[in-house]
């Protein structure tokens, strides 16, 4: 009795390890918490036909960019907001300067919100999936070619939604 | 074959001892083996540690009693080195409200449910002669002494902005993480570990000794209440502690190692802390008043001469709250960001909780209804609980709504509803319990007529701290800030009033006390009388050093009313 006790008990202990990388992937599957997807080429091809040929409406998209509080990059989205119709592809750029004295590397995290959205919204090619290391004053811009999948249409929690955003920041590399 | 030859002789010498020869002063008290006194032990250390943690909640009100910060700062002066820093006294404010919490939480109300009464009880009840492994007992306690001093410590290391952790009992990163920089956090979170490890080791203890133990006869569907409600519990503890656990020491290595188990920067999530510590904190809040359902349910059936009504239903409602409470965590946050499917699962499976809890409520009328009530002072103060847990019950069933929490959450109306059903609810079924035994435990009989007034001023006292507390939470007064507007002034100041009403409460407790250790009357075997019939009625007040050295035989049918009441007139 008392090893089963103390098996259910390390078994426990083990679960709580096994929930971090668990909710990682649950996250990524279900788009919890506006987790987006990543899409590759032929994915993304397949889902502008699908759209093109069902004559999908156009949903607007709003681009939100942060840095965290030590990090001293200036990041900002070149548009404010692109419409772009639910299948087809899109090309946004965000704008980056490191304004320090020193080479930094940042990795940015991301959601989109509604939450809901997380798991329609996917990134062919994004900035967000490498680190980036910008020189003292460097300046680039960085893409990031997504679509909304089609599938939300099918979706009755994302009925009446009519915009996305899609939010960034940028920490330092850890 | 030189041990086994020593183990067998130091055996055989234990047979020339009678049942009460008691070990010298040191060796009993400091290296105990004997469940009663370890019982003991945890109940002295739960009644010291809530006059430390309640001395901590009379001064946060008397901070409330008016807007403004008045008291903080002679707090903060003392715990800096004469520093009284604005900011530092903010800090000061979330080191007090994080002891408060985790000394109630920790070293209160476990040590004084699982520690004491089920210590002293499930093993009298049951027909053992002790627990399955007294040393692992032993060991049990003092490191729970080890987690108090190390909480205890924590108050003199920096903890980000003044001494000391002020992270609140939650410890959510990234505040305890990043947000607290210094040893005083790590200093608490050991504590917790320490304390974790305690009741992990004592509820092994526990289920060993209730499902190898029972004397013959004591079927598991024959055992009392009381000791099914700390089995139950003893299985909340096993399977949510490691997980606090688990999460803790990720916060230690976020903190100490680098690690980004809950740092956005570095692909962690702090929501997952969050996920992690209430999938052990709500089966916690389980783990507090579930024994307290157990003894409630020995008390009711006792002064109504009747067994109780459904047993049955009564044991596995207890497991049914058990296992429910495992899937409903998420009503804590629901205030994360969380889509509306997830809210409408987690409100429904939080609510779905009020049939087993209405189950039992019912019960203890039911077995009330047409018994030959008497009024003695475990009953009174179990009505009490029933009446005030009923009333917790009912916010909690408010609060489990997550369109209703987006409004309330984190305001006073949560605070209401978790003191209603803890600090009202647990903290009544401590006293109707300690009231109960304590002519058992201790061979005196206390003063009825004392812990009668106690309930009163007591009754009196929580209610005027605790009611008041949810018009400010409907005003939308938010938790956790020493300060507030003066609009919030009236009730703020009623509410404070509360606290020397029930401080006056608790030095009756003490005068009967030490009225029972000094006049108090001889306690018989069974000083209640015929209802109560559980084993512990069996024996002398105080029982035997050692008791059942033959076991006690449960037989069958007549004892079935033997185990669980009287047989009831009728049968």
């Amino acid at each position: 009795m008392a090893f089963i006790g103390v098996g259910l008990a390390l078994g426990m202990l083990g679960l709580g390890y096994a929930a971090v990388p668990l909710y990682d992937l649950f996250c990524r599957v279900t788009g919890f918490g506006g987790t987006t997807q990543v899409a590759t080429e032929a994915q993304a091809a397949t889902a502008a036909a699908q759209a093109s040929s069902a004559g999908a409406p156009v949903m607007s998209i709003r681009f939100d960019a942060n840095t965290a509080r030590d990090m001293p990059w200036q990041f900002k989205p070149r548009q404010v907001t692109d419409k772009v119709q639910i299948g087809q592809r899109d090309l946004a750029i965000y704008e980056a300067k490191n304004l320090s004295a020193v080479p930094i590397t940042g990795t940015a995290t991301f959601n989109v919100e509604p939450k809901q959205a997380g798991k329609y919204f996917n990134k062919i090619q994004c900035f967000c999936f490498t680190e980036q290391t910008l020189q003292p004053g460097q300046e680039v811009s960085m893409p990031v070619l997504y679509y909304v999948d089609p599938a939300a249409l099918d979706d009755p929690n994302m009925k009446g939604v009519e915009q996305i955003t899609l939010s960034y920041t940028f920490h330092r590399s850890k | 074959m030189a041990t086994t030859a020593d183990t067998f002789q130091a055996h055989t010498d234990e047979h020339h001892h009678d049942a009460d020869h008691k070990p010298s002063f040191f060796a009993r008290w400091f290296m105990s083996t004997n469940h009663k006194d370890i019982g003991t032990l945890y109940i002295i250390f739960s009644i010291f540690a809530g006059i430390v943690g309640g001395a901590i909640s009379g001064l946060m009100r008397a901070e409330l009693a008016e807007p403004g910060v008045q008291l903080m700062g002679q707090v903060t002066a003392w715990l800096n080195g004469g520093s009284m820093d604005f900011d530092q006294q903010l800090h000061t404010w979330n080191v007090l409200i994080t002891a408060h919490g985790v000394i109630m939480v920790f070293f209160v109300v476990m040590p004084a449910t699982m520690g004491g009464f089920a210590n002293w009880f499930v093993p009298l009840m049951i027909g053992a002669p002790d627990m399955a492994f007294p040393r692992m007992n032993n060991i049990a306690f003092w490191m729970l002494m080890a987690a108090f001093g190390s909480l205890l410590l924590s108050f003199f290391f920096p903890g980000g902005i003044g001494q000391g952790a002020g992270t609140g009992w939650t410890i959510y990163a990234p505040l305890s993480t990043s947000g607290s920089v210094g040893p005083a956090v790590d200093f608490a979170i050991f504590a917790i570990h320490l304390s974790g490890a305690s009741s992990i080791m004592s509820s092994i203890n526990f289920i060993t000794t209730i499902f190898n133990m029972r004397a013959p006869g004591m079927t598991l569907h024959k055992m009392p209440l009381f000791a099914w409600s700390v089995l139950v519990t003893a299985f909340l503890l096993l399977l949510a502690l490691p997980v606090l656990a688990a999460a803790i020491t990720m916060l230690l290595t976020d903190r100490n190692f680098g690690t980004t188990f809950f740092d956005a920067s570095g692909g962690g999530d702090p929501v997952l802390y969050q996920h992690l510590f209430w999938f052990f904190g709500h089966p916690e809040v389980y783990i507090m008043i579930l024994p307290g359902f157990g003894i409630i349910s020995q008390i009711v059936a006792t002064f109504s001469r009747k067994p109780v009504f459904g047993y049955l239903g009564m044991a596995y409602a207890m497991v049914a709250i058990g296992v429910v409470g495992f899937i409903v965590w998420a009503h804590h946050m629901f205030t994360v960001g969380m889509d509306v499917n997830t809210k409408m699962y987690f409100t429904a499976a939080t609510m779905v909780i009020a049939v087993p809890t209405g189950i039992k409520i019912f019960s203890w009328i039911a077995t009330m209804w047409g018994g030959s009530l008497e009024f003695k002072s475990p009953l009174v103060w179990a009505l009490g609980f029933i009446f005030l847990f009923t009333v917790g019950g009912v916010t909690g069933v408010v609060l489990a709504n997550g369109g209703i929490d987006d409004n309330l959450h984190d305001t006073y109306y949560v605070v209401a509803h978790f003191h209603y059903v803890l600090s009202l609810g647990a903290v009544f079924t401590l006293f109707a319990g300690f009231f109960y035994w304590f002519p058992k435990m201790s061979g005196r009989m206390h003063s009825e007529l004392l812990a009668h007034i106690q309930f009163w001023v007591f009754f009196i006292g929580v209610n005027i701290i605790f009611f008041p507390q949810h018009f400010l939470g409907m005003n939308g007064m938010p938790r956790r800030y020493p300060d507030y507007t003066p609009a919030f002034q009236y009730w703020n100041e009623i509410s404070s009033w509360g606290v020397p009403i029930m401080a006056a409460s608790l030095v009756i407790f003490f005068i009967n006390m030490a009225y029972a250790f000094t006049a108090g009357k001889k306690a018989p075997a069974n000083y209640w009388g015929d209802g109560a019939t559980t084993l512990e009625w069996s024996l002398s007040s105080p029982p035997p050093y050692h008791q059942f050295e033959t076991l006690p035989v449960i037989e069958d049918h007549h004892s079935h009313h033997d185990a669980i009441g009287p047989t009831p007139a009728k049968a």
